[in-house]
């Protein structure tokens, strides 16, 4: 994995420079979430895909189960991370795909913010999941809209979008509820 | 797929019940985007005919390089034939929805629909 290479020959570096820098037991942790939802985000990108944008997100499993385990500070800052690595590694940084995906993951994020306060006994992975994903695609949508189709048309595609945020939503969520349930077994 | 079930909160139900309502509303409301109701013929940018989408007839086009077929039907219109080396426009197909438009570049033909909006052609697109 170059990524855990990368992240080895980091730590070394700040090591062997002496720079002071405390890394705490949350820093590792959200370091250790943020490359799985990478190293899922990279295994994604090799799935072909009928239409651009309409993909599982396999990384937002791993966004749920940090927001339900640690909070949504956490949540984010996997979130975050994974869009800004994963873009520098598939050399996609401030390319139109990083936008959009930097725009999907804060609506995300700002929605999860919301549902996370639901009473959990009602609302579970799925509820924050299927909302996350209508609101990473109309994000999308309105960035796509405003800057790179100064065309109505995008909108056109909006029932495909819609859809495949139903599906992927649902299923990443119930993905995420095992994988919970599995942790704290 | 009934061991995912238990994952499943009530209030679950609910969100994907409306997540299916907002996907499904999203259909027509959004494919409809407007009828085709005129389609115009150009040669060289100057319109040579318009036609009103109700009735099926044909239009023929002398360019510099031959003869373009232009065929009207209710609701739709295609370039039939053309003498253009690729058939770019030819292999369009049916045009049905406004503002989109074949160009027959070869023989300087171009076969447009147009809407009650038309602001933007497909070209734009």
């Amino acid at each position: 994995m170059p990524l855990f290479a990368f992240l080895i020959i980091g730590e070394w570096y700040f090591q062997t420079m002496s720079v002071e820098l405390t890394v705490t037991a949350d820093d590792r942790r959200v370091a250790r979430f943020a490359a799985a939802a990478i190293v899922l985000t990279i295994a994604e990108a090799a799935i072909p895909s009928p239409l651009p944008g309409v993909k599982p997100g396999l990384a937002n499993i791993v966004v749920l189960v940090v927001l339900l385990r640690h909070g949504w500070a956490d949540a984010a800052w996997v979130s975050l991370l994974r869009v800004f690595a994963a873009s520098l590694l598939m050399g996609q940084f401030l390319a139109p795909g990083f936008f959009l995906s930097l725009a999907g993951a804060l609506a995300s994020l700002a929605t999860l913010a919301l549902t996370v306060r639901l009473p959990s006994r009602w609302f579970g992975p799925v509820t924050h999941s299927v909302a996350a994903a209508f609101a990473h695609m109309a994000a999308q949508l309105v960035v796509a809209r405003l800057w790179l189709v100064p065309h109505d048309g995008v909108f056109l595609l909006t029932p495909i979008f819609a859809t495949a945020a139903l599906c992927f939503g649902a299923i990443n969520g119930l993905i995420a509820a095992k994988l919970l349930v599995e942790l704290d077994q | 797929m009934r061991e995912w079930l238990p994952h499943l909160r009530p209030g679950d139900w609910g969100t994907l019940l409306l997540g299916l309502a907002l996907a499904g509303a999203s259909f027509p409301l959004l494919w409809r985007g407007g009828v085709a109701d005129r389609a115009v013929v150009k040669r060289d940018g100057a319109v040579l005919a318009e036609f009103a989408l109700n009735a099926a007839r044909r239009f023929e086009v002398e360019g510099p390089i031959g003869r373009t077929v232009i065929e009207i039907a209710p609701g739709r219109a295609r370039v039939a034939s053309d003498p253009g080396l690729h058939q770019y426009c030819v292999k369009q197909g049916w045009l049905t929805r406004p503002n989109s438009i074949a160009i027959c570049a070869p023989n300087h033909v171009s076969l447009q629909l147009t809407g009650k909006d038309s602001s933007f052609d497909s070209l734009n697109y």
